[in-house]
């Protein structure tokens, strides 16, 4: 991973003084509370329902043993023994005090980690596919590119005010795990007919309030102009995108309006300006940061007995088996694996994980993934490196800790932003309906036989929870004071990214696990062979779905017009 | 005399901001005119006397490369927020190669100034009652900064190669 030299700990360190002295201002009253709000948005710092909340940085999801046993430090000392792992790849605290929180960045900048930019209307983490580095159908590892957009984003003196938010993704796979379609910027690593590698670039996708699918703005740049070209993406919508309404602020409403190709030729010339001035990466520089990702110490094993063994010791042990089925997953070099440590047993808000289970976490990676720990934006934890023959040893220490559920990817594997329970800006409470739909279906056999499935759950429209991709979606809504949820079918993140599709009327929190058990039934009922849900809704359709749901009698188009006025 | 920020000291400032909506004879003085109003009245002018500024939603295009006509451009940051000046000063040094005194003015923070100076601009017109002292110090917030713009154009990658070469 990418290690910081004098000068990149120099800029966090000072970024420290200068957030502390601006925290100092505040408190003696010398920065008014319209001030200080972007410039502590911009460290990270929220004023939650309850308690401010700190959005800690985790570049790309990249973290080493001793960045996260400092994390298990910091939840102890300064919050309530948990954080919480986010869509973005970051880890939120919910209970740190403001006036500890320039202490808590001086801790974090001991182990090269930062709350830059983590929230406020500037370029945010960068994330990326939590595999990448380690896939088989990897073209190049995106991780590097990632860091150098992390530097040139990083205290960026023009974009430090854009109208709003602005999320960049990078993806090295063809099938995106990245859900680079859904961001502000996707770039996709690609090939092109002269066998140059470069960048597919993206625009103009988004969740929130109005999702969009990005738009393709270039078919292949090449790596030395990526930089530049970002700037001249940015520049055009630090210019023109709106400034008056909050909610028409994000890159794609300035991308429809204007339409994708006459977004990409005021991209285009503006870029050719600014395309052969120095900010062009010269290939010392790609170079010296790829150097940073190079391939850790593997050994050399035998594929073919490491899975032998595995084969002989899931027949014996059903719950490893089963374990082994849902949470591993290939590796480019034989013999190794990569492990998902699930967040998301019944019970736990999923994503969030304690003090104790971050040692946990850090002594795994130190004994069987090279002291390397990758967050997801599912909200599980990634051991990228492991060898077949260290899994039965690495599960049964995972079991003790909770975090050998074997429902990654499952229904119950549930994406779901904090809510109603934390979040200021949540119309209704998520984690518990996370739990219930967990109670309702604790059945592993049947979740198995679902195969796989994406529930995302987010408590407003402000999509936190990634609930327009998810195969089902739920939203949480206000009715009158009163908290319901909107239920959508047929999203999906992957590369052929779609968003889903309103089922019809809301459901109040009580009626929402069975609705889901509705859906599921009729999912089980019309699939043909291994039909995974996903492609069971896009054969059929929405109608049967919508007609087991809803009782006959109920005038459901009338409804769900209704329910698009007030909820879209 | 009003104070501002010029080249990292307070200074006394005589410029005078006229409004958008100004009509009738010009005041005598330095005048910063809103860049329609030049526009407008160009072949009028006597430029020895005037400064220009824009506003956050307009064109810096339209002035273009006349910019140099003028010693002073202001940049109006009408909410500290309303980070559109950042662009427009960068493209006034960049594009127009404006080498006169580029100023913020509007509200503008304290905790913008390292950004600001790296934008090219020279001179603040902090908000009335701003702690100028305190301002000050914000300059030199970081040594050093990963990305090229006006002050210094090369980022880091570059400065760091021609060191080790």
């Amino acid at each position: 991973m990418y290690i910081y030299n004098e000068q990149d700990q120099k800029i966090i360190e000072q970024r420290v003084a200068q957030f502390q002295g601006q925290t100092d201002r505040y408190l003696a009253g010398k920065l008014t509370n319209e001030e200080f709000l972007p410039l502590r948005l911009q460290n990270g710092l929220y004023i939650q329902r309850l308690a401010p909340m700190l959005r800690i940085a985790v570049p790309y999801g990249l973290l080493s043993s001793a960045q996260v046993r400092k994390l298990a430090h910091i939840t102890r000392a300064y919050d309530k023994g948990y954080c919480h792992i986010t869509t973005r790849q970051n880890i939120q605290l919910n209970w740190p005090q403001l006036e500890d929180v320039p202490k808590i960045l001086g801790e974090l900048a001991e182990v090269q980690m930062h709350a830059v930019q983590t929230s406020g209307n500037c370029i945010r983490n960068t994330t990326s596919d939590q595999f990448a580095g380690v896939s088989q159908d990897e073209l190049e590892d995106p991780r590097p590119w990632c860091e150098i957009i992390r530097q040139w984003s990083t205290f960026h003196p023009e974009f430090a005010f854009l109208p709003r938010k602005f999320k960049i993704a990078v993806c090295g796979t063809e099938g995106d795990r990245a859900a680079i379609q859904v961001h502000d910027i996707g770039i996709q690593i690609v090939k092109n007919s002269a066998d140059d590698i470069g960048f597919q670039v993206l625009a103009g996708g988004g969740l929130g309030r109005t999702p969009v699918i990005g738009s393709v703005i270039r078919e292949f740049l090449p790596q030395k102009d990526l930089l530049t070209y970002l700037d001249a993406i940015l520049r055009v919508y630090n210019r023109h995108g709106n400034r008056d309404n909050k909610y028409k602020a994000r890159i794609k409403i300035l991308v429809r309006a204007w339409t994708a190709e006459v977004f990409a030729q005021e991209v285009e010339d503006e870029w050719e300006y600014t395309k052969d001035t120095l900010g062009r990466l010269t290939q010392e520089e790609i170079d010296r940061v790829k150097g940073f990702f190079t391939q850790p110490p593997y050994e050399s094993l035998d594929n073919k007995i490491s899975d032998e063994e595995l084969a002989i010791l899931a027949e014996n042990n059903i719950a490893f088996g089963k374990w082994l089925q849902r949470n591993t997953r290939s590796h480019k070099i034989p013999g190794y694996t990569s492990v998902t440590l699930s967040l998301k047993p019944t019970g736990i808000a999923p994503g969030d994980v304690t003090d104790s289970q971050l040692e946990v976490i850090a002594d795994l990676a130190d004994a069987y993934s090279f002291g390397e720990i990758r967050a997801t934006h599912n909200q599980n934890i990634v051991l990228a490196d492991v060898k077949k023959s260290d899994l039965f040893r690495l599960w049964e220490k995972a079991k003790v800790s909770g975090f050998a559920t074997p429902n990654i990817g499952t229904l119950t594997d549930m994406i779901c932003c904090p809510g109603g329970d934390f979040c200021s800006l949540a119309n209704a409470k998520s984690i518990p309906i996370a739990e219930a739909i967990q109670r309702k279906f604790d059945d592993i056999d049947y979740i198995y036989d679902l195969g796989d499935l994406s529930l995302n759950i987010s408590g407003c429209m402000n999509a936190c929870g990634h609930h327009h991709v998810g195969n089902i979606g739920i939203l949480g809504v206000d009715k009158k004071g009163a908290e319901f949820y909107q239920i959508q079918l047929g999203g999906n993140a992957g590369s052929d990214t779609s968003l889903g599709v309103v089922l019809g009327p809301s459901f109040g929190e009580s009626e929402v696990p069975e609705a889901i058990e509705k859906i599921l039934t009729i999912y089980i009922e019309q699939r043909k062979g291994d039909e995974l849900f996903l492609d069971t809704y896009r054969r059929i359709g929405v109608t049967p779905f919508k007609e087991s749901v809803y009782p006959k009698d109920k005038k459901i188009s009338n409804t769900h017009e209704d329910q698009g006025h007030k909820h879209a | 005399m009003p104070k501002i920020i010029k080249d990292a000291q307070i200074v006394d400032d005589s410029w005078l901001i006229i409004e958008k909506d100004f009509s009738g004879p010009l005041p005598l003085g330095k005048l910063l005119l809103p860049m329609q109003y030049w526009l407008d009245n160009r072949e009028k002018l006597n430029l020895m006397i005037a400064g220009l500024w824009i506003d956050s939603d307009e064109a810096v295009e339209l002035v273009g490369h006349e910019a140099n006509l003028f010693p002073l451009i202001a940049v109006n940051f009408p909410a500290f927020t309303d980070g559109r000046g950042f662009s427009i000063g960068r493209l006034l040094k960049e594009r127009y190669n404006f080498n006169g005194q580029l100023r913020a003015i509007g509200n503008p923070i304290q905790d913008q100034l390292f950004y600001l100076k790296r934008c090219g601009f020279t001179s603040f017109d902090l908000k009335e009652g701003a702690d100028l002292e305190s301002a000050l110090s914000s300059f030199n917030d970081f040594d050093e900064s990963y990305q090229g713009a006006i002050v210094p154009p090369e980022p880091l990658f570059l400065l760091n190669s021609s060191k080790n070469n």
